[in-house]
C-alpha cells in the first residue's frame, strides 16, 4: 500500500498519460481504419491494392519497430518536428488503423449476399448500398471483435512508454530508479490495467451474446 | 475478393469512367505522399553510400545475424512454452473439478488484461529487488509465455467447446474414459480447427520478441540503435531500421502465409473437422489476434 501511496503522482500522471493516449488513437484507428476498409471493399482496383499492401505492410511490423521508427527516425527527416506524444500517437494510429481496417472488412462479408443483391437491384450506389444496408447489419458482427481491437490498443499504449512518453508502462521503471519495490508496484500497475480492460471485456462479451443473432 | 464484389455491380461505362477518375486521383495521392517521404529521404542523405557501407563490414553483418538470432531464440522460447502453457491451462479450464477450473479462469483473464511489457518489466526489475536474478532473455520469454499461453489456451479451448457434441457422446459411449475422450477424440480435432489461428498467434510472438529491446535484450532492434548512433558509419539508424523492417516484415509474411497455407489445406482436405464450415468461418473472422 505504501508503494501506491508514497507515488501517487507517478501513478497519476502515468495512468492519465495511457488514458490521454487511448482516446486519441482510439478515435483516430477508427477513422483510419474505416477509410482503409473501404479503399479495401470498393470498386476501384488501385486504391483497393493500396490499402491492402498499407494494411499486410504494417500488420506484420512489429508495433515497437514502428514507434521506434517515429522516435528516432522521423525528426531525422526534417518534414516537422513533432513531440514525442504526437509521434507515440501517429505510430499508434498507423499500426491499429491496420486492424480496425481487417474487422471492418470481414465484417462486411458477414452480410448475406442477397442483401447487398437487393440493394443494388433497387438501384443503391455503391455508397449507399455500404452505408444504408451493409453496414447497419455489419455492425453486430463488428462491434464485439472492434472491442477486442481497441483493448489491445489500450494495453498496446505502454509500449509508448519505452519511447520517452509519460505513460503507465513508465511507472516501473520509474518506481525502480525511486527505490521502491518494483515488485509491489508491479501489482498494482496490473491491477490498474485489469480495473480498465475488465469492464471493457465485459462489454464487448454481452454485445457479442446480445448480437450473435443466426442467420 | 469475390465476395465483397457484390457491393457493387459490374461497372458500365459511366462507373467505369468515375472509377478511373477517382483511380487516377488515388495514384495522385499516395504518389505525392510516397514521393514526398522519399525525396525527404534522399534530401537528408539517406540514400547515400556513406550512410549504408555499415552493411560491408563482416563484423557488422555478423552483429546483425546475431542479433536476428537473439531474435528467433528468444521466439522460439517462447513459442514452445505458450503452447504448452497454453495446452495445460486450456485444460485446467476445461476441467470438471472446479478446484482446478476456477484458479485457470482467474489466471488466464488476469494475464489476458495485463500488457504484455508489464509483465516483462515487471520480471525485469521486480524479480531481482527479492533477490532472484533473471536474464533479459529470461524475462522477456517468461513476459511473452504468461500472455500468449493464456491467449493460445482460450484459442483451444474455443477449438474444443466448436466440437458438435456428438463427437463426446460417441467417445463417451465407446467407454472411453475422461481423459482418453479428450486426449484422443475432441483434442486432436480441435487442434486440427484451430491451427490456423495458432499460428496466426505465433506471428504475434515473433512481433513481441520486439519488446526485448525496452529492457535491453540484445536482439534486432537494440542493435539498430547501436549501429544507428555510430559517428563512424554517419549515424545510418534509418538505413538499419529499413534493414531490420524488412527482416521483420519477412519473417512475418511468412509465418502468416504458412497459416493461410494450413487453414486453406486443413478446410479442403476430406477428413478435416467435424466442426460445421459455417462455424468454422466465423471463428477465423472473429478471433482477433491482438497485436
Amino acid at each position: 500500500m505504501n508503494v501506491l501511496l508514497e507515488n501517487l503522482d507517478l501513478f497519476y500522471v502515468g495512468f492519465i498519460g495511457t488514458l490521454e493516449l487511448f482516446g486519441i488513437c482510439g478515435v483516430g484507428s477508427l477513422v483510419g481504419g474505416a477509410v482503409l476498409a473501404a479503399m479495401r471493399v470498393g470498386p476501384v482496383p488501385f486504391l483497393r491494392g493500396a490499402a491492402t499492401t498499407y494494411v499486410n505492410l504494417f500488420r506484420n511490423t512489429p508495433l515497437t519497430l514502428v514507434l521506434f521508427f517515429f522516435a528516432f527516425a522521423w525528426n531525422r527527416l526534417g518534414i516537422v518536428a513533432l513531440s514525442f506524444f504526437t509521434l507515440a500517437c501517429t505510430g499508434l494510429i498507423v499500426y491499429t488503423s491496420t486492424f480496425v481496417c481487417e474487422v471492418l472488412r470481414s465484417g462486411v462479408n458477414t452480410v448475406p449476399v442477397g442483401q447487398a443483391e437487393a440493394a443494388r437491384a433497387l438501384g443503391f450506389t455503391f455508397g449507399q448500398t455500404l452505408s444504408e444496408i451493409v453496414m447497419p447489419q455489419a455492425v453486430r458482427a463488428v462491434v464485439p471483435p472492434l472491442v477486442s481491437v481497441e483493448i489491445a490498443l489500450l494495453k498496446n499504449t505502454t509500449i509508448a512508454a519505452g519511447f520517452s512518453v509519460v505513460e503507465a508502462g513508465r511507472i516501473l521503471p520509474s518506481l525502480s530508479e525511486r527505490g521502491f519495490s518494483p515488485l509491489v508496484g508491479g501489482l498494482w500497475v496490473a491491477l490498474g490495467f485489469v480495473l480498465l480492460v475488465v469492464p471493457l471485456t465485459l462489454l464487448q462479451r454481452r454485445l457479442e451474446r446480445r448480437w450473435s443473432v443466426a442467420r | 475478393m469475390t465476395a465483397t464484389a457484390v457491393l457493387y455491380d459490374i461497372p458500365g461505362p459511366k462507373a467505369r469512367a468515375r472509377n478511373r477518375t477517382v483511380g487516377y486521383l488515388g495514384v495522385v495521392a499516395v504518389l505525392a505522399v510516397v514521393g514526398y517521404l522519399g525525396y525527404r529521404l534522399a534530401a537528408t542523405g539517406q540514400f547515400e553510400s556513406r550512410k549504408w557501407e555499415f552493411l560491408t563490414f563482416e563484423a557488422i553483418q555478423l552483429l546483425l545475424v546475431d542479433a536476428l538470432l537473439a531474435t528467433l531464440s528468444a521466439f522460439a522460447t517462447a513459442a514452445v512454452l505458450s503452447l504448452v502453457a497454453g495446452a495445460l491451462f486450456a485444460a485446467a479450464r476445461l476441467s470438471d473439478h472446479a478446484w482446478l477450473r476456477a484458479p485457470a479462469t482467474v489466471v488466464v483473464e488476469f494475464f489476458r488484461a495485463i500488457p504484455v511489457l508489464v509483465m516483462i518489466f515487471f520480471g525485469y526489475f521486480g524479480l531481482p529487488s527479492v533477490g532472484i536474478d533473471i536474464s533479459t532473455f529470461w524475462a522477456l520469454v517468461i513476459g511473452l509465455t504468461l500472455y500468449n499461453g493464456s491467449v493460445l489456451a482460450e484459442i483451444l479451448r474455443a477449438g474444443v467447446l466448436a466440437l458438435p457434441s456428438g463427437q463426446n457422446e460417441a467417445a463417451y459411449a465407446l467407454g472411453l474414459r475422461k481423459t482418453q475422450v479428450m486426449a484422443s477424440v475432441l483434442a486432436p480435432q480441435a487442434l486440427r480447427t484451430m491451427l490456423p489461428t495458432i499460428v496466426s498467434q505465433l506471428v504475434v510472438v515473433l512481433k513481441d520478441t520486439a519488446l526485448g529491446f525496452l529492457i535491453g535484450y540484445p536482439e534486432l532492434l537494440l542493435v539498430t540503435r547501436t549501429l544507428g548512433s555510430q559517428a563512424r558509419f554517419d549515424f545510418p539508424i534509418i538505413p538499419v531500421a529499413i534493414v531490420v523492417a524488412v527482416l521483420y516484415v519477412a519473417m512475418c509474411l511468412l509465418l502468416s502465409a504458412l497459416a493461410n497455407y494450413v487453414g486453406k489445406r486443413s478446410r479442403r482436405g476430406g477428413r478435416g473437422s467435424a466442426v460445421d464450415p459455417a462455424v468454422q468461418a466465423r471463428m477465423d473472422d472473429g478471433v482477433v489476434n491482438e497485436g
